[in-house]
């Protein structure tokens, strides 16, 4: 009865699905540290050919590295607003001190900008007013959910560790939710700066060596089988997420937002992939067949699916 | 026993002590804690391992004899609650209020609203898993939820808790010895990336159903689910295959690229500590046994009733009871970073 029941409603939920806004691709911040003429190119060409809607910029893992970025922060907020992409600023996952929560008011206070809170110090900053709440931030259920809402997030950016089963009932909340699809996971952050460790340095004399791994530093077991990978304060999987095969049914539970970590590799093409995936005009299968990879990593999904976050698709 | 302060206007550290079970806590209680934190059999809190923590009967018992010795009682319900499945959760808040608990240590928001809302006299602190490292995050806190003290995170220095406790209206607790977290604690995946279970979601690090050990000729190889985290001559001792403590190929050398396999002691500077305005120390350790807490708990007591007079030396006689006899301050010495 069940089955039937379905069947006979299908045209009418298929009839309704116009009225549903349509599913967008974000490209989040860059989270390595890329010279800053690099950065700046890479947004402009995202600005000028990525089919997406949505930009996240800013220095989300290391305070030091921000003054690079400044000079050519407002030329790309503008080249992408110009574009007619909606430019979000990120925040730093981690604040130790006083010049980084001066840094944070700063953000927290230019109201013509909407900012990603990637820890409790950006959401208690603002609190009360539009903002969006970033993956850096401990969200697992719908308690926790309800309150940011109340505060004024429009959007919540959810953690890499989540499982399907979860996401699936924090739908049911009704705040819109965002969810990467793409790109290595950040895993950790701490402290320890763990590229000036590997190279016998501290963080304060760094030598910002951060700079020669552009999509992190490959750490592998001592087994020789890739592990993880290190990006200055931060741990990401080494594995690169790939959730081509869970977004239409994402789509059909009523997410309208996917995220694109962004990788020292052709973005534009990554993100048009998943824009023809979003669109029926290309499977999942042919996606992960066609999409590069970080360090040719192994595409994995495991998270989604409840099981150890390093598993593979299953293809 | 519950009130408005922990303690009053002394300024002596405040020493709390972890309890996994009913005989732990006694030892605790017996060998000078001020304050025993521990937590019920299940999800609800950061050490969920098999065979550890408390039934409501037992906790309830437990809070009644640490009364009677004029000990407090915290309870830890500092995971994340798993969506859909918030009753568990609150069932553990209410029945901290129900059996006098002297205060609960939280860390999610939803959490701690409902606590301030169901609960409002029963006292909440900030779980070090909330990660509140600096004054606006625990400003936040504190206006939002009406905590009253904070377990800080492990990243920041003696001179940043200093700074810190100028600058906020709280008390503030610290770890000073067990178990080091490298990572910022509560943002860190790394255990369900390789397991599938989490210190936020599960309550467990590496947890033990996934570590496993093998022979490799003269090696002996240490394994977490499908990754191998460490390699050890065979006759030397074997650490736990705790992620962040392995050894790994980075640019094709073998390093500790997280930290090596030690453990936190700020027992050395516990004078810094209480100058920088610590109200409380903690030790890490529920998953111990009784014996280990108590001479960790009676070294600890003595090292703070003869701070000035050369308590700190109590350090040496606790390397036995480190991980390979190694120790580091950790985060509390800048150099670390």
């Amino acid at each position: 009865m069940g089955n039937m029941k379905a069947t006979y409603l299908q045209p009418v939920l298929t009839a309704a699905r116009p009225t549903t806004p349509p599913a967008c691709l974000t490209m989040g911040p860059v989270v390595f540290n890329w010279a800053p003429q690099k950065w700046r190119d890479f947004y402009f060409r995202i600005a000028d050919e990525a089919p997406v809607d949505m930009v996240y910029i800013g220095e989300v893992v290391c305070a030091k590295r921000l003054p690079f970025l400044a000079p050519v922060l407002p030329d790309v907020m503008a080249r992408l607003a110009a574009a007619g992409k909606e430019v979000v600023l990120s925040t730093l996952a981690l604040n130790m001190n006083r010049r980084e929560l001066n840094l944070l008011r700063e953000m927290a206070s230019e109201e013509a900008v909407l900012v990603e809170a990637n820890d409790i110090a950006a959401l208690s900053l603002l609190n009360g007013r539009p903002h969006i709440v970033g993956p850096y931030v401990n969200v697992y259920n719908e308690g926790t959910l309800d309150l940011l809402a109340k505060g004024g997030a429009i959007r919540v950016v959810l953690p890499a560790e989540l499982p399907g089963s979860s996401i699936a009932l924090l739908i049911e909340t009704g705040v819109p939710l965002e969810i990467q699809v793409f790109g290595r996971m950040p895993l950790a952050i701490s402290a320890r700066c763990y590229h000036a460790r590997a190279e016998n340095l501290h963080k304060d004399g760094c030598r910002f060596v951060c700079e020669r791994d552009p999509d992190g530093l490959s750490v592998d077991t001592l087994d020789g089988e890739p592990f993880l990978a290190v990006n200055g304060l931060q741990t990401l999987s080494h594995g690169c997420l790939n959730l081509g095969q869970h977004m239409m049914d994402l789509v059909c539970k009523g997410i309208r937002h996917f995220r694109l970590q962004p990788h020292m590799m052709d973005m534009v093409e990554v993100a048009r992939l998943y824009r023809n995936l979003l669109d029926g005009h290309l499977s999942a299968d042919e996606l992960a067949a066609t999409l590069p990879r970080p360090d040719g990593a192994a595409f994995v999904d495991g998270f989604y699916r409840g099981i150890p976050g390093l598993s593979a698709m299953e293809m | 026993m519950r009130g408005d302060g922990l303690r009053g206007a002394t300024a002596s550290l405040e020493l709390v002590c972890p309890a996994g079970t009913p005989a732990a806590l006694r030892a605790a209680v017996t060998a000078g804690a001020d304050a025993v934190y521990c937590g019920f059999s299940d999800a609800t809190n950061a050490r969920n391992f098999p065979g550890l923590n408390f039934s409501p009967d037992e906790m309830r018992v437990a809070i009644e004899f640490a009364h009677t010795r004029a000990v407090k009682v915290l309870i830890a319900i500092n995971t994340y609650p798993q969506a859909g499945k918030l009753q568990l959760w609150h069932q553990a808040i209410d029945h901290a209020a129900e059996f006098g608990a002297d205060a609960v240590i939280l860390a999610d928001m939803g959490l701690l609203a409902y606590a301030a809302d169901r609960h409002p006299t029963l006292r909440r602190h900030l779980s070090v898993q909330a990660s509140a490292s600096n004054r606006e995050s625990i400003s936040f806190f504190v206006r939002e939820f009406g905590v009253k003290r904070v377990v800080l995170p492990r990243v920041l220095t003696v001179e940043e808790i200093a700074e810190l406790n100028s600058e906020i209206s709280v008390e503030t607790e610290v770890f000073v010895f067990g178990g080091l977290c490298v990572m910022a604690e509560g943002r860190c995946a790394l255990s369900s990336y390789v397991t599938g279970q989490s210190p936020n979601m599960n309550g467990v690090c590496s947890p033990a159903c996934a570590v496993g050990y093998e022979m490799r000729g003269d090696e002996m190889v240490s394994r977490l689910g499908d990754v191998t985290i460490d390699i050890y001559p065979a006759h030397a001792p074997a650490g736990y295959p705790t992620i962040c403590k392995g050894q790994y190929l980075v640019r094709g050398e073998r390093q500790y690229l997280f930290e090596e396999p030690t453990s936190l002691s700020a027992l050395g500077i516990l004078p810094h500590l209480q100058r920088a305005g610590v109200t409380a120390i903690k030790i890490e350790g529920r998953q111990r046994g009784k014996a280990y807490i108590t001479d960790v708990v009676a070294s600890f007591r003595q090292a703070i009733d003869t701070l000035g007079h050369g308590g700190e030396k109590r350090a040496a006689a606790l390397a036995h009871l480190t991980e390979g006899g190694q120790v580091t301050k950790g985060a509390y010495q800048k150099s670390w970073r």
